[in-house]
């Protein structure tokens, strides 16, 4: 029964199931949850998921193909020092801003050239730039905090559109989800990268330009990591070099929750944004609900056991289906 | 073809690089337009009425920059305690990690969203809390900050555990008088950007200006993030180092309870004083042993006692958070609201071996 089995497969596909999940999610806290259906709640939940969603776009299609970036919160921290200080040293902002991006074109350029020149896995380069990139930060800003940004910028960053629940900075995201979605799900570029991910040999005698792909991939992501650093340390108006400590977990928990195989070659944008949105409104809901701390950390940790299981065993199910009905 | 790769990517940075620079020439807005917009503060509205009577039935959140740290959670109990003598109703949130601004800045939304009358909290960002905080004060709650201050226009009032300058000073003639006023001393502190840790440093710096410790060399600060293991690393990384020092100052519970507890399990136990902000229940073994000659510290649960006091003198009316306005917390007797909202909770006590046992928190 080809039919039948192919739509069981496509309904225990993960990125189905964590998008189901967050649907039933939001019923249920819209229902039940007082205080998280205004739009001011809403605002500030999707306000603060932001930066793990932006940094989720590039990640997703670098652990499609094979690789992963943990130096991006570091970046991002970087960028946002690097914001401060020239900031206090009376430079304009419509300046600094870009000498940030370019700062993050750099910062990625590294990792790449690490990984792509040197034949270095990018799990080890990227693990010495976190610690690197996170301490020229501190060498650049110390244990300064700047928080004199223009009111308009901060404004942009933290404000919302009238008293509707969209915050300003979730337009020119949903422009950059546009854009990757297309850029991964429907060119010849975001298709070899799946086949990079699955296996790379057999990308490279099919004539994909592996080692050109990867470089441009974690340039991008150096790039959407400082473009989070500059909007962290609006959105906070806040610039420490500690910024975003932390952030490259919660990122690769989201887009592990959202069902991209680490193995690489499988994946899809729409479950990894799913699964930056699923944590952000379970993590708003039980702290509505006065769950400690520490037992949302168990919570999100049990979450994440589970995210990694869930696809092996529909994977084993689907299998054995198959087995069952072939013959 | 690797090579025009590169080369392309070289161009585009620098093509980038101009077109930023250009934007400078066209002007654009810099440190010095922000300074000149922001002439004054966001005054607090309303006005004082001294002769209030307090309300009952309020709930007033606690947000401490970390739940399990003790010195947060004596703090707390004070201002549990007191609120339940105001016949009101407390309640405690807050980020597990003391670095996690952006889980704090999560919490005032949360305590906004559950319509608390007022919240108490102690910032680890004087910054970062601020658009969450006035947001809150939009929606009529009333905003203490307790420990550790944001910027003022980003509260009502701000419960100071004694003066920044009290403290620093202090520390440092209590830690001279150790060491005979002679020898290398270091400071060990938590976070870097501790807001109030770095103010005491200042003043530490200040007070070892004087003549009188001119044979007392501050050689290094070190961080131990309020980490009790990295700042029980960074005590043994200051000993290594410095072979000739003779004391050590931390000004966090966390940091000299680390340096302690390091410190008694070396040869340099009762060579190396230690000294600086513990609590007595932390401390108690170390002083007995003979570690620790003395340390200093605020009451923390009349810290906190002060701050539900004050949050409910301001839901009632009785403040505003102005400069000059009176109000009675209590058996704690009458306070002054000072400069920019500031009201202090007195000079700190010094523990020793003889009075540790009166104290338990």
């Amino acid at each position: 029964m080809p039919e039948s089995g192919s739509l069981v497969s496509r309904a225990i596909r993960w990125d189905t199931v964590v998008g189901a999940l967050l649907i039933v999610l939001l019923l249920f806290s819209f229902s039940f949850v007082d205080g998280f259906g205004n739009a001011f709640n809403l605002s500030f939940l999707i306000g603060s998921a932001l930066p793990i969603a932006l940094i989720a776009l590039p990640m997703t299609m670098l652990v499609v193909a094979g690789e992963i970036d943990l130096s991006v919160a570091s970046t991002a921290g970087l960028s946002g020092a690097v914001m401060g200080k020239l900031w206090n040293q009376g430079m304009t902002i419509e300046t600094i801003i870009p000498i940030c991006l370019i700062l993050g074109v750099v910062c990625g350029l590294v990792n790449g050239l690490l990984v792509t020149r040197l034949g270095l896995p990018s799990l080890a380069v990227t693990i010495g730039t976190l610690a690197a990139y996170r301490g020229i930060a501190q060498i650049v800003l110390g244990s300064d905090a700047v928080t004199d940004f223009p009111t308009q910028y901060l404004d942009f960053a933290a404000g919302r559109i009238g008293d509707t629940f969209v915050p300003y900075a979730l337009l020119p995201f949903l422009v950059l989800l546009a854009i990757a979605l297309v850029v991964l799900h429907a060119t010849p570029f975001g298709r070899s990268l799946f086949a990079i991910g699955a296996s790379e040999e057999a990308a490279r005698f099919a004539g994909v330009r592996v080692k050109r792909h990867k470089l441009i991939l974690f340039t991008v992501t150096g790039l959407v990591a400082s473009l989070t650093g500059v909007f962290w340390a609006l959105h906070y108006a806040s610039a420490r070099y500690d910024n975003a400590t932390g952030l490259e977990l919660s990122v690769i928990a989201a887009v592990l929750l959202g069902g991209i195989d680490f193995d690489g070659g499988k994946g899809t944008l729409g479950g990894a944004i799913a699964g930056v949105f699923l944590l952000g409104v379970l993590q708003n809901v039980m702290s509505l609900q006065d769950v400690s701390a520490q037992s949302q950390i168990v919570v999100t940790g049990v979450l994440l056991v589970v995210s990694v299981l869930g696809p092996r065993v529909a994977r084993q199910i689907s299998v054995a289906r198959a087995a069952s009905s072939s013959p | 073809m690797r090579r025009t790769s590169l080369r392309r990517a070289c161009a585009a940075v620098a093509a980038v690089s101009s077109l930023a620079l250009a934007l400078t020439a066209c002007g654009g807005t810099t440190k010095e337009d922000v300074k000149s917009e922001n002439t004054g503060a966001a005054a607090s509205g309303g006005k004082a009425d001294p002769n209030a009577a307090l309300k009952k039935g309020l709930t007033v959140g606690f947000l401490p920059k970390q739940v399990n740290n003790p010195y947060f959670t004596s703090s707390d109990k004070g201002g549990e305690a007191a609120l339940k003598e105001l016949g009101s109703s407390y309640k405690e949130v807050g980020p597990s990690s003391a670095t996690d601004t952006s889980g704090q800045v999560n919490y005032v939304n949360t305590l906004t969203q559950q319509r608390v009358d007022a919240m108490a909290v102690s910032a680890q960002d004087p910054g970062a809390l601020c658009p969450a905080l006035k947001q809150a004060m939009k929606n009529d709650i009333k905003v203490v900050t307790y420990d550790s201050d944001t910027t003022a226009d980003c509260r009502n009032a701000f419960v100071s555990q004694a003066s920044a300058e009290d403290l620093g000073r202090t520390e440092v003639q209590l830690l001279a008088e150790q060491i005979g006023y002679k020898g290398e001393i270091a400071i060990l502190s938590a976070a870097q950007t501790a807001t109030n840790q770095n103010t005491w440093i200042d003043f530490m710096k200040e007070e070892l200006k004087d003549p009188k410790y001119k044979d007392v060399k501050l050689v290094k600060v070190a961080y131990g993030d309020d980490d009790a293991q990295k700042s029980f690393q960074q005590t043994q990384g200051l000993l290594q180092e410095y072979p000739n020092l003779k004391g050590i100052i931390s000004p966090t519970t966390v940091g000299i309870k680390a340096a302690a507890q390091y410190l008694s399990g070396s040869k340099y136990k009762g060579k190396v004083k230690l000294t600086g902000l513990g609590t007595p229940n932390d401390m108690r073994k170390y002083v007995k042993n003979g570690t620790v000659d003395g340390f200093e510290l605020w009451d923390p649960a009349k810290l906190g006692e002060l701050a539900a006091r004050t949050a409910v003198a301001l839901v009632s009316g009785q403040i505003t958070g102005k400069e000059g306005e009176t109000f009675t917390a209590g058996d704690m007797g009458s306070y002054t609201i000072g400069k920019d909202g500031v009201i202090s909770l007195g000079k700190p006590t010094v523990f020793d071996k003889k009075n540790i046992d009166q104290f338990n928190f």
